[in-house]
C-alpha cells in the first residue's frame, strides 16, 4: 500500500495550476533552515488531501539538494548514505548528461549551478493572482527568519489558449501519462501496465522485483524522490525561422515540425496521423498514445527514429522499459511570443522537474543515451531535435520513401540555462529535517 | 583514413587506462569503440569447487539459444568468448564479449538481461561478486569495471563495421542471389 498520507502530492497529481513560482533557497544556518522548514510543513500537500478534485487554489512543494540537507544539519553517517550522483549534483554530472557547450554549467542563470543551492520551494496557483498572494506571504515569513535567503526565482504561467498545455514552439503537451500500482490513476491505451510505485517512490518494490537499498535512516528515506530540474530556454523565433527555410508553404512547415517532434503540432502522432494532421485525434485522450513502433513503423517511415517522443519513449523497440519511466512537472516560463514577431530575445521556455527512484538509471540514462547519443538505434551523427545539446554538427534524418531527408547541420533550438538534483522527502521525513539535531 | 573505411584493416593500441581521454559515463569512464568495436574483458577468480558447474552452464546457454536465437540481442554482440584457464593453482574465468554498443550506456539492460538468461549463476562463482547483486545494480556494475582489463591493442580487419551492417549486407546479398537464381 502506498502511503498518500506521507507522499508529497507532487508526483502522484498533476494539479489545475495555470501559474507557478519556484524560489531557490539557501540556508546560512543549520537552525534558520530547520526552523523555515518547521514553518513550511503544514502548507504542503500529500497525496491524500491534493486529489484530481483538489479544491485548493495553491499547491505547495519542498526539495532539498544533497548539500541542503547537509546545511540542515544532517548527520555525514547518513549523509553517505545517498547515491553518489546525488551527493556530486547535476552540474558536476554535466558531462555524464550531455550538458556540454553553450549548455554547460559555466553558462547557467539563477546561481543552480552553485553549491549553495540548498532547496526549492514549488508553487503551484490556479492563477496569477493566488501566485502574487503567495508570493508576498513566502516572502513575509522567510523575512522574519534570519539565514535563510532566496538566492533565485522563476514565475512560470502558462500560454494560451488554456483548454490543454502547450510549450512555446506551439506542441501539445501533457499527452502520455501512465498509472502507477496503488493509486486510483486509470492508465492511458497505450500507456503500458501501471508501473510499480518502486520506479518513483522509496521503500516499495520496483520493476525488478525487489526493493533496492535505502538512504539511512530510513524515516527519512521512506517515502521520497529524487527530482531532475531542468530550465530550458526555447528559441521560438530561431524555430519558425528554420521551419520557414526548411518549406516554402505551411504544410510543408508543419510535416517538418510534426517530422521532429514524432506528433503534429495538435498532438496527433505521426504514426497513427502519417500524412496530415488530425486535431480531434490529438484530443483523445483515448488514443493519442495508443500505439507501438516494432511492427507499424519498424523504419520510422511515419515517425522518425531520431523525433523527440521516439527518442524519449522508444516504447517496444527499447529493452527494460519499464525501469526507464519517469514522471515528468512544470510548465512554461517567458511571455509567448506572437506568431508574426520576430525573436524578441526574451528568456522563455520550459522548466520541468523529472521524478524517479533512481537518478543514474532513469534520468542520467534518458540523458545520456536517449537524448546525447549521436548513435541511438544506429542513427551515426543525431541527437534529440528539441533537448539534444545541438551546436549545428548533428543531422536529421526523415525517413522518406524512395530517398530520405536529411537535414544537415541542425541548429539549436534550446539552450539549457540551470538544472539541479533535488530530494523530494515524506512529511515524516520533513518533520525529521526540521527537527533539532 | 576516416571510420567508414571498412575495406582498409587498422589497429589501434590503447593506453593503460583503457582511454586516451577520460570520457565521464555515468558508471565510470568510458572506453572508446576501437577497429574491433566496443568490448570488455573480464577476469575474475571463481570460487573453488564451482568449475563443473560454470563448464554445465555453457551447455545451458547453448540449449536456451536453441530455442529462442533472439535473446542476447540487446548486447548488440558480435562474439562472446567465455574460458577457463590456471594460474597456479587457482582457477580464472574469462568473459571476453565484442559488442556493438558503448558498456556503460546499456549496463543496467545487460544486469537486467543476464538475470533473465540466469547467467548471473555464473557470475555467483566468482569471488568478491556482491550477493546483493540483484536489488544492487550499481554493485554488480562495479565489480565488473574493477575486473575489466583494457586491452592495448585491437585489430580490426573490417575495422569499425557493426553486425548490423553485417547482417545488411549478407542479407542484400542474399537478395541478389535470389534476384539473379530468378532472372536464370
Amino acid at each position: 500500500m502506498l502511503e498518500l498520507g506521507d507522499i508529497q502530492h507532487f508526483l502522484l497529481t498533476r494539479t489545475p495550476a495555470l501559474a507557478a513560482r519556484y524560489e531557490f533557497l539557501t540556508f546560512r544556518q543549520p537552525s534558520a533552515g530547520r526552523q523555515w522548514l518547521a514553518g513550511v510543513i503544514d502548507k504542503v500537500g500529500t497525496g491524500k488531501s491534493v486529489g484530481a478534485a483538489s479544491p485548493d487554489s495553491r499547491w505547495v512543494t519542498v526539495a532539498f539538494t544533497w548539500n541542503g540537507l547537509e546545511a540542515l544539519g544532517l548527520e555525514e553517517a547518513s549523509l553517505a548514505t545517498f547515491p553518489e550522483e546525488f551527493r556530486q549534483g547535476l552540474a558536476a554530472r554535466a558531462e555524464i548528461i550531455g550538458t556540454t557547450g553553450a549548455n554547460h554549467p559555466d553558462h547557467w542563470v539563477g546561481e543552480l549551478a552553485s553549491p549553495a543551492l540548498h532547496a526549492i520551494v514549488i508553487l503551484f496557483t490556479r492563477d496569477v493572482a493566488e501566485r502574487e498572494r503567495c508570493k508576498q506571504e513566502h516572502g513575509l515569513y522567510l523575512s522574519g527568519i534570519r539565514g535563510v535567503d532566496v538566492i533565485s526565482t522563476l514565475d512560470l504561467e502558462a500560454i494560451p489558449p488554456f483548454g490543454c498545455a502547450h510549450e512555446h514552439f506551439g506542441y501539445r503537451d501533457r499527452l502520455s501519462q501512465f498509472a502507477i500500482e496503488g493509486t486510483d490513476e486509470q492508465a492511458q491505451p497505450g500507456s503500458g501496465p501501471p508501473v510499480k510505485a518502486g520506479e518513483f517512490f522509496l521503500g516499495y518494490l520496483d520493476e525488478s522485483g525487489s526493493q533496492p537499498p535505502l538512504p539511512q535512516p530510513e524515516l527519512l528515506a521512506r517515502n521520497g524522490s529524487y527530482l531532475a530540474y531542468l530550465r530550458i530556454e526555447e528559441h521560438v523565433g530561431k524555430f519558425r525561422d528554420f521551419l520557414r527555410q526548411q518549406s516554402d508553404t505551411s504544410e510543408g512547415q508543419e510535416l517538418i515540425a510534426a517530422k521532429l517532434m514524432g506528433r503534429w503540432r495538435s498532438g496527433a502522432p505521426l504514426v497513427l496521423a502519417p500524412q496530415r494532421d488530425d486535431p480531434a485525434l490529438g484530443a483523445d485522450m483515448q488514443r493519442t498514445n495508443d500505439f507501438n513502433y516494432r511492427t507499424i513503423d519498424p523504419y520510422g517511415y511515419s515517425c522518425p527514429i531520431g523525433s523527440h517522443i521516439r527518442r524519449m519513449n522508444p516504447r517496444d523497440t527499447a529493452e527494460n522499459i519499464e525501469r526507464r519511466k519517469m514522471i515528468r512537472r512544470g510548465g512554461t516560463y517567458g511571455p509567448p511570443l506572437p506568431e508574426d514577431t520576430a525573436e524578441d530575445g526574451v528568456e522563455r521556455g520550459i522548466a520541468a522537474f523529472i521524478g524517479c527512484a533512481s537518478l543514474v538509471r532513469q534520468f542520467e540514462f534518458a540523458m545520456n543515451v536517449w537524448i546525447n547519443d549521436p548513435t541511438f538505434k544506429g542513427l551515426g551523427n543525431e541527437r534529440d531535435p528539441f533537448v539534444g545539446t545541438q551546436d549545428g554538427t548533428f543531422d536529421m534524418t526523415i525517413p522518406k520513401r524512395p530517398i530520405r531527408r536529411k537535414i544537415v547541420g541542425l541548429p539549436a533550438f534550446t539552450t539549457i540555462r540551470g538544472g539541479a538534483y533535488f530530494f523530494l522527502p515524506g512529511i515524516r521525513a520533513l518533520r525529521f529535517l526540521a527537527g533539532s539535531r | 583514413m576516416t571510420k567508414d573505411d571498412w575495406g582498409r584493416p587498422q589497429a589501434m593500441a590503447i593506453p593503460k587506462e583503457g582511454y586516451f581521454t577520460l570520457e565521464k559515463g555515468r558508471y565510470g569512464p568510458t572506453y572508446p569503440r576501437t577497429p574491433a568495436c566496443h568490448g570488455f574483458t573480464l577476469i575474475a577468480k571463481i570460487k573453488p569447487g564451482t568449475e563443473e558447474e560454470i563448464r554445465n552452464y555453457g551447455k545451458r546457454l547453448e540449449k536456451a539459444l536453441e530455442g529462442s536465437p533472439d535473446v542476447l540481442a540487446p548486447l548488440q554482440l558480435h562474439y562472446l568468448r567465455w574460458v577457463l584457464f590456471d594460474i597456479g593453482s587457482d582457477k580464472y574465468f574469462m568473459y571476453q564479449g565484442i559488442f556493438d554498443t558503448d558498456f556503460d550506456k546499456y549496463t543496467e539492460d545487460a544486469v537486467a538481461l543476464f538475470a533473465q538468461m540466469g547467467i548471473n549463476t555464473i557470475f555467483e562463482k566468482l569471488e568478491g561478486f556482491p550477493d546483493d547483486w540483484k536489488t544492487n545494480a550499481p554493485a554488480f556494475i562495479k565489480f565488473v569495471r574493477e575486473h575489466q582489463c583494457p586491452s592495448f591493442l585491437e585489430y580490426g580487419e573490417y575495422p569499425y563495421v557493426t553486425a548490423v551492417e553485417i547482417k545488411k549486407a549478407l542479407r542484400l546479398k542474399k537478395a541478389f542471389s535470389d534476384m539473379l537464381d530468378q532472372m536464370q
